[in-house]
């Protein structure tokens, strides 16, 4: 059993990061109350807009983790020509959870045949996330999520090529 | 038992919320902090609508920020607010995901670093490369 000093040394980084904020508005309503409640306030309209889109995200991450599983994409990333490409594209843009959980795997199909240009496509791609559409749209426009996705895509295939190129 | 049932995904989604929930968090609370600090006039004196230094500099900030995608929307979306060009919050966007300076020790380790150094170097300049782009198509289109 972990006492209290333990749990604390083994939270993750970013609560070290909220509770230092929290610490800075504490010493913030000390000195000047007048920034700390516009602050506030300011945190309460950013937080009651984004919450019901947070749940429609909540939605789309378990649907997404449902129907497409890390056993999946790689089946698909075996495909040969432009149909690897595309499958590559579409495993990057598919894939959730941690990139960290994503690298074996990568380095495993880098074993099989998987070649440099195609892992950078994989992993440009991954920052496309639909899930997360509904609060990149309530922040930006349609418009420019769809273009930005657009280019994004070109993007991530001219990086696959160049990195085919330079890592000869 | 079914592997990927529906129950393991809602909660896989609901821990990968509750793990960037923090950061999320404290990064409101930041933004709101430095939004009521910090005037929008500032701003403009590092952000000067100029088409390359405005996506230097957002790519660069991009880069060495880390953190979950979600929190760089609800970021690049309030520096949109304040007054920040499309040019570098795109950049900064761009950069944000798709530069991994914190993952690149890990990266070099399990895909080479030759691979994770170039990799991560040419995703800096696309991003750069692909905020120009987005933000003149979407002008051209607005027009």
């Amino acid at each position: 059993m972990m006492n209290f000093k333990e749990k604390i040394k083994a939270l993750p980084g970013s609560w070290y990061f909220l509770l230092t904020i929290v610490l800075i508005y504490i010493l913030i309503a000390v000195f000047n109350k007048e920034i700390y409640f516009a602050s506030l306030y300011f945190f309460n309209q950013i937080i009651f807009k984004i919450i019901p889109i947070f749940i429609l995200v909540f939605v789309l991450m378990t649907l997404f983790n449902y129907f497409i599983t890390p056993k999946f994409i790689a089946k698909h990333l075996k495909d040969k020509g432009i149909k690897k490409w595309f499958f590559v594209i579409m495993g990057g843009i598919l894939s959730s959870g941690s990139i960290y959980m994503w690298y074996p795997l990568l380095a495993d199909l880098k074993k099989k045949g998987l070649n440099h240009g195609l892992i950078a496509c994989f992993l440009y791609n991954r920052a496309i996330k639909i899930s997360l559409l509904p609060l990149a749209i309530f922040y930006f426009s349609w418009q420019y999520i769809l273009i930005l996705t657009i280019v994004m895509i070109t993007a991530s295939i001219i990086q696959g090529i160049l990195l085919n190129k330079l890592m000869i | 038992m079914k592997e990927n049932n529906f129950k393991n995904s809602a909660l896989k989604a609901l821990k990968g919320l509750w793990t960037t929930f923090p950061m999320i968090l404290g990064m409101i609370f930041l933004i709101s902090l430095i939004s009521v600090i910090i005037p929008k006039s500032f701003y403009i004196t590092i952000f000067n609508r100029n088409l390359f230094t405005d996506s230097l500099i957002g790519g660069i900030i991009g880069s060495i920020s880390a953190g979950s995608p979600i929190t760089s929307y609800i970021v690049g979306g309030e520096m949109l607010n304040n007054g920040i060009g499309l040019i570098a919050v795109t950049a900064f966007l761009v950069s944000w995901v798709t530069v991994g300076l914190v993952q690149l020790p890990a990266e070099a380790a399990i895909l080479g670093k030759k691979f994770a150094l170039l990799r991560n170097l040419t995703a800096f300049f696309l991003s750069i490369i692909v905020a120009i782009i987005t933000v003149l198509i979407l002008r051209i289109i607005r027009f």
